[in-house]
């Protein structure tokens, strides 16, 4: 009782990589509060489900597996978690914040009057002090995120009410397989009797789903472009520095709002979070939104014409001066050194 | 056909903009430096029930806001872009409301307006981004939604077809009335002045007639704006504002980073020559 729940996602018959992160993640958490860490799989055909998920650590996994499930809609989905955590009670409850963890979430919470933060960049377990009411709340979930145009950090908590529920962008948490063999336990629930056909009002008529445009995610070398890079003409520099080391081109939502370049290469609190090896940030100030998805990199060099931006302070190497003149300083060092 | 449609707008600070006087000395949001705008997504939202309208003339689109007074500003763009009526739900019960409470309100507001067919709100406000209050809303209706629309396909007698995001693609999903869709900015909104409705910059709620000492619109004038307290639409006090929220703030602070032990390199063809070269030897690059 009162374990902490991971939602799984799940496409072809895959656990989607967040779902993995957050298994990591909630493994951890449920050590800490000395509780058992389990998994709701909801879809058709899951028998390969198990293997892939105990190895995090996973306890028990609940499986409701009924060709109706699949593709996701968010109805009967949402009664299955209602309804499951009407039983088992959980303290925690864990989701990708993908489209679907961000259209799941709060109708679930809906029901089951809880509350719920989106795009968690930080889980952590605390107390609270309810100062107006004098009650102290132990081993609660500290549910952080940035917030309000930059530069502040809020600590959301839950105090009374279960699920304490939270999502979490793909990326942000680090996956680890605990254990291959460890041993976790499967229930196999009836699932229709956790929904009904009312729930089914949702027809999907057709889908497509294609792999990432970008391999932005996983790049090793990163060159992002922000606000101060000036025109979709100028950009081209960027994406010629980023050809010339095999990097990636990322971007700032201000660059992105510039129509600068596609909105899929966001990095940032709403956009993609990545951790590459090195990660060149040019013409960006470094606002709160952005860091959340790029500051675990390992190297971090900065462009900017203003020796004062926020960024440089998380940087390895400032640069200080223009676009138009340091990337094809750069551009044409590497040509000239490489081999 | 006619569709009886309403949409869901927040006025919100345009954090999109935030300058330098946008924080305070002491660190804090100084949120009066912030322009309060019509939450875009939300004139997304607007320009669908818009283009219903344009399509089945005789429909209506209600618009609904909730906030403090001066969120009535959000309707007078709205009737003024092309909606037929504005109401505003207004009361000090409902202050510090999280998403769960203010959807629990707009819910309770929509039971009072009844037989509509399409609720219509934008994916996310800007303020938060947080994407809850249209699935929450929904929920207390006990209706079905559709989140992440980015346009609608076609619009039968009892049912609609949208082409919504999913995680990687797309998707075409169809659903009966009444039902709630909320909308991303995938489609461009008309222009502002598309229809120039002026007078509609005229409308009050009857709060802002007695201030400005004029008498009240009568109710069937489209100039009025309706006013609605926690009373007016039957909610229940404990479940609204920050009693109704369980998810409560207990900190927030200011970033500071640690600054990085970091070396400053000059503009100049030495400097950068040597740390491409530095970074070639380490093999970060190449
Ligand atoms: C809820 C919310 C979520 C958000 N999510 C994200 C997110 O996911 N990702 C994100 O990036 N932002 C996000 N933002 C926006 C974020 O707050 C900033 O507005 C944004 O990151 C700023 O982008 P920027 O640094 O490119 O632009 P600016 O802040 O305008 O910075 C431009 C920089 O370029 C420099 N510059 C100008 N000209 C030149 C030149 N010729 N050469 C070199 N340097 C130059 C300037 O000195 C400045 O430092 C979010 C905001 C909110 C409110
Ligand atoms: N106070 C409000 N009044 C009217 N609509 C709202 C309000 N808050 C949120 N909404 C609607 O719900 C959507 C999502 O809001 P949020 O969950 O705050 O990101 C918005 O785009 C609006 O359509």
């Amino acid at each position: 009782m009162k374990n902490l729940f991971v939602y799984l996602e799940i496409e072809d018959n895959k656990v989607a990589e967040v779902s993995q992160e957050l298994l990591t993640k909630g493994r951890s958490l449920a050590n800490e509060l000395g509780c058992q860490l389990e998994a709701v799989a909801i879809g058709y055909k899951l028998s390969n489900i198990a293997h892939e998920v105990i190895p995090y650590g996973v306890d028990i996994l609940h499986l409701f597996d009924d060709e109706k499930l699949t593709p996701y809609t968010t109805m009967p989905h949402a009664s299955i978690l209602v309804n499951l955590f009407k039983e088992e009670q959980p303290q925690i409850c864990l989701m990708g914040a993908t489209i679907i963890g961000r259209d799941l979430g709060p109708r679930v919470s809906s029901a089951l009057t809880s509350g719920l933060t989106a795009d968690c960049t930080s889980l952590i377990i605390g107390d609270y002090e309810d100062k107006r009411n004098k009650k102290t709340f132990k081993d609660l979930l500290y549910q952080i995120r940035p917030a309000f145009g930059g530069n502040i950090v809020a600590t959301i908590v839950n105090p009374e009410n279960r699920p304490q529920m939270a999502t979490v962008r793909e990326g942000v948490m680090k996956k680890a397989i605990l254990d291959e063999d460890y041993k976790g336990e499967v229930k196999e629930h009836i699932a229709e009797d956790y929904f009904t056909d009312n729930d089914l009002a949702v027809e999907i008529l057709c889908r497509q789903v294609e792999k990432a445009a970008n391999n932005l995610k996983a790049a090793p070398i990163v060159v992002a472009g922000g606000y101060g890079v000036g025109s979709k003409e100028n950009f081209e520099l960027i994406e010629e520095l980023a050809h010339c080391i095999n990097a990636e081109v990322g971007a700032s939502r201000a660059a992105v709002d510039a129509g600068f370049i596609e909105h899929d290469r966001q990095i940032g609190q709403t956009g993609i979070t990545v951790r590459p090896k090195l990660y060149i940030a040019c013409g960006i100030s470094g606002q709160i939104q952005h860091l959340a998805g790029m500051q675990e990199s390992s190297i971090v060099i900065t462009i900017n014409n203003d020796p004062e931006a926020p960024i440089n302070a998380i940087a390895d190497y400032v640069i200080t001066g223009t676009i138009e003149s340091v990337v094809p300083k750069m551009i044409s060092f590497y040509k000239q050194n490489s081999k | 056909m006619t569709y009886k449609m309403i949409v869901l707008a927040k006025q919100v600070p345009d954090t999109r903009n935030v300058g330098k006087d946008a924080m305070k000395a002491d660190g804090t949001v100084n949120r009066a430096a912030l322009p309060a705008i019509f939450n875009p997504e939300d004139l997304c939202a607007l320009e669908q029930a818009l283009r219903i309208k344009d399509q089945f003339p005789n429909s209506t689109i209600t618009l609904l806001t909730m906030g403090p007074g001066r969120a009535a500003d959000v309707l007078r763009e709205g009737l003024y872009r092309g909606a037929d009526k504005g109401i505003l739900l207004t009361d000090r019960a409902f202050a510090g409301a999280d998403t769960l409470a203010t959807s629990y309100a707009l819910a309770q507001a929509i039971k009072k307006i009844g037989g509509f067919d399409l609720i219509i709100g934008g994916r996310q406000a800007i303020d938060g981004d947080t994407a809850q209050v249209g699935p929450q809303v929904a929920e207390k209706l006990g209706i079905p939604q559709l989140t992440y629309t980015e346009s609608i396909e076609s619009i039968g007698e009892h049912s609609v077809t949208v082409k919504r995001q999913i995680d990687g693609g797309v998707e075409i999903a169809k659903v009966e009335f009444p039902a709630l869709l909320t909308v991303t900015a995938a489609q461009q909104c008309r222009p502002r002045n598309a229809k120039f409705l002026m007078k509609y910059k005229r409308a009050l709620t009857p709060g802002e007639s007695a201030a400005q000492g004029k008498e009240p619109y009568p109710m069937d004038n489209p100039l009025f704006l309706a006013e609605w307290s926690v009373a007016d639409v039957g909610a229940d006090i404990v479940q609204c504002g920050l009693s109704g929220s369980p998810t409560k703030v207990k900190k927030v602070e200011n970033i500071i980073f640690q600054a990085k032990e970091s070396r400053r390199i000059e503009d100049n063809n030495q400097e950068i020559e040597e740390l491409v070269v530095e970074l070639l030897n380490n093999h970060t690059i190449g």
